[in-house]
């Protein structure tokens, strides 16, 4: 079988940053089980931090420069995807929307979508569930159940009975990427072309416009 | 050959150095002295966008060129875009039938769908259907000046019955058309279809993606029968700022593109200029940049500057047109006519076009058996 590629998506923007450190320890879960299912896994991590700018001058432009390019050509070839946020003002971060904006709104239709986000207080949580997952839901994404929420009391402290520790839900949550992916074909198999070489024919284009069609 | 010209989008801004912005009547009568300058300097083409929204002032592309037509003798007028969307064909027709006839033969234009949403209601229509009308419109003007009389039923418009649109095209040769577009393969498929030109305006995005525009455009022209893929019609954009040194120019133009419409107050010039085909330096770099395109997108036939805009005083255009017409354009049609094969068609003209007619309808006459000449 083929590596399977698995991408890490995060949007911390201090520098040690808890999301990342979220997003590292959720991609060494998912790898360490994809090993003892015999798969191996390549992970490439995007800082969105890195090319904040660059998301911007896409925003305000309509195309990526070349490292945001490489970002979202990574993302779009993905076998696999780890997005985590920071919860900002009950939500998502900006810059981690204003990513998944700019990328194509096919890139991921199909593909597992582990999602998880961190915050200063527990409080937030639900952002995962009211925020990130109908997002992905609109993309198309395959979002295991477990979406990881770490809030600063994780980093240090046993979880309540019904969440489980931190590490609990790291694993849980990696199983269940892990499983998505198992069974995957290599996404090489299954990139699609750009669809602007898809054209449709102009008589069937015509063909469509003639009286008495359905619009 | 290739023809050079400039396309203006019309825009009204404020000038960034001075704070200055000028009137309609100023930009609309600075339009006109940009054409006449074009004329002036040696360059093939003049072409207007229509806009019907302030900042823009051309929204009767018609009128301005029939007046630009009577005070020039060589240049082709032509449009950046007409919009087949919203416009009536039957109008379309007439209009630049009218305008043929006026500049003898000196018209082109080029179809294009308007990406501002909120035009489409103004004239009745609705965007969601964009594409679908691009191609309705176009079949219908397609026809109009190809039949003297037209019975049609589409979807979009009320039908017609033994219609005749006036006056017919000069020399009974349609004006050529250019179908415009910046990322819809279904246009580029249209104008393959029809054998038309297609104008990439390739200005603000890498070039990549118009490659691929370009190529399946193309392939599609040599699907349709009308010749190989290298003998099909393109037009790109260009946009450049010149100074006789590199560093004036970036100088002079930085305020400019760092307040312009579209993508000021984003990526910073170097950028800009590293990605997309924006010039921003000496006349030698332009050419250079320029030339690139043909490694790029193959022979090509027209190629249009983007030259007044974002506030740049007349003063400034003018200046910038003598450099294009003197030191520029010269330079590149040698360039391009060197190593360019000779199935690959000119620039599209009025003469050209009756002259291929002439010689279809000869071919014709003499296929015939002769028997039946009697």
């Amino acid at each position: 079988m083929n590596t399977l590629r698995l991408v890490v998506v995060s949007a911390g923007l201090s520098q040690p940053s808890s999301t990342r450190l979220l997003a590292d320890r959720l991609a060494e879960a998912t790898g360490r089980r994809l090993a003892g299912a015999g798969r191996a896994v390549d992970v490439d991590v995007v800082e969105l931090r890195d090319l904040a700018v660059d998301i911007a001058n896409n925003l305000v432009t309509g195309f990526p420069g070349p490292r945001l390019l490489a970002a979202t050509e990574a993302v779009t070839a993905a076998d696999g995807v780890i997005a985590v946020s920071p919860i900002f003002t009950a939500s998502y971060s900006g810059l981690f929307k204003s990513f998944f904006d700019v990328l194509d709104n096919t890139a991921l239709i199909g593909k597992p979508v582990l999602i998880a986000a961190t915050g200063g207080t527990a409080r937030h949580s639900l952002a995962l569930e009211h925020a990130l997952r109908p997002m992905f839901g609109y993309l198309r994404a395959i979002v295991p159940p477990t979406a990881v929420y770490a809030a600063s009391e994780d980093w240090g402290a046993v979880g309540d009975a019904g969440a489980g520790g931190l590490a609990d839900r790291i694993e849980r949550a990696a199983g269940e990427l892990a499983g998505l992916l198992t069974n995957r074909p290599s996404a090489e198999a299954t990139v699609a072309e750009a669809t602007i070489d898809e054209v449709v024919p102009f008589a069937q284009q015509l063909a469509a416009l003639r009286p008495g069609k359905p619009a | 050959m290739v023809q050079f010209g400039i396309f203006t989008v019309g825009d009204v801004t404020t000038d960034p150095t001075t704070g200055r912005t000028p009137t309609e009547h100023e930009r609309i009568k600075a339009m006109v002295a940009i054409a006449l300058k074009a004329e002036e300097v040696g360059l093939d083409v003049f072409a207007t966008g229509e806009h019907h929204n302030p900042p823009f002032v051309p929204s009767s592309p018609t009128t301005m060129l029939g007046y630009i037509a009577a005070r020039t003798e060589r240049l082709i007028l032509s449009t950046s875009t007409t919009l087949i969307t919203t416009n009536d064909p039957v109008k379309i027709a007439e209009d630049f039938a009218m305008l043929q006839h006026l500049a003898e033969g000196r018209v082109d234009l080029m179809m294009g769908r308007g990406n501002t949403g909120p035009v489409y209601p103004w004239f009745g229509q609705d965007i969601r259907q964009g594409i679908p009308l691009a191609i309705e419109n176009y079949a219908l003007l397609h026809e109009l000046w190809r039949k003297d009389v037209v019975d049609w039923e589409g979807r979009f418009r009320t039908p017609l019955q033994g219609f005749t649109s006036t006056p017919r095209p000069l020399d009974g040769v349609p004006p050529f058309v250019w179908h415009g577009s910046i990322r819809s393969p279904e246009i580029a498929e249209q104008a393959a279809f029809y054998g038309d030109g297609f104008f990439a305006n390739n200005i603000f995005w890498p070039k990549n993606h118009f490659q691929r525009l370009i190529s399946l455009y193309r392939e599609r022209y040599a699907h349709y029968g009308h010749g190989t893929p290298e003998q099909a019609i393109v037009g790109l954009g260009g946009q450049v700022f010149m100074r006789k040194n590199s560093q004036d120019a970036v100088r002079e133009f930085r305020p400019y593109f760092d307040n312009a419409p579209v993508y000021g107050h984003g990526p910073s010039l170097e950028d800009f200029t590293s990605q997309t085909p924006l010039t921003v330096g000496s006349p030698q770099e332009v050419i250079e940049k320029t030339l690139a395109f043909r490694e790029s997108f193959g022979d090509y036939q027209r190629q249009l500057f983007l030259m007044d805009h974002a506030g740049l005083p007349l003063k400034t255009v003018l200046e910038q047109l003598d450099l294009l017409g003197e030191e520029v354009v010269p330079v590149l049609r040698k360039e391009f006519a060197a190593g360019r094969p000779a199935e690959v068609p000119d620039g599209p003209t009025h003469a050209a076009l009756l002259a291929r007619r002439d010689v279809a309808e000869l071919d014709a006459a003499a296929a015939e058996p002769a028997g039946s000449i009697a």
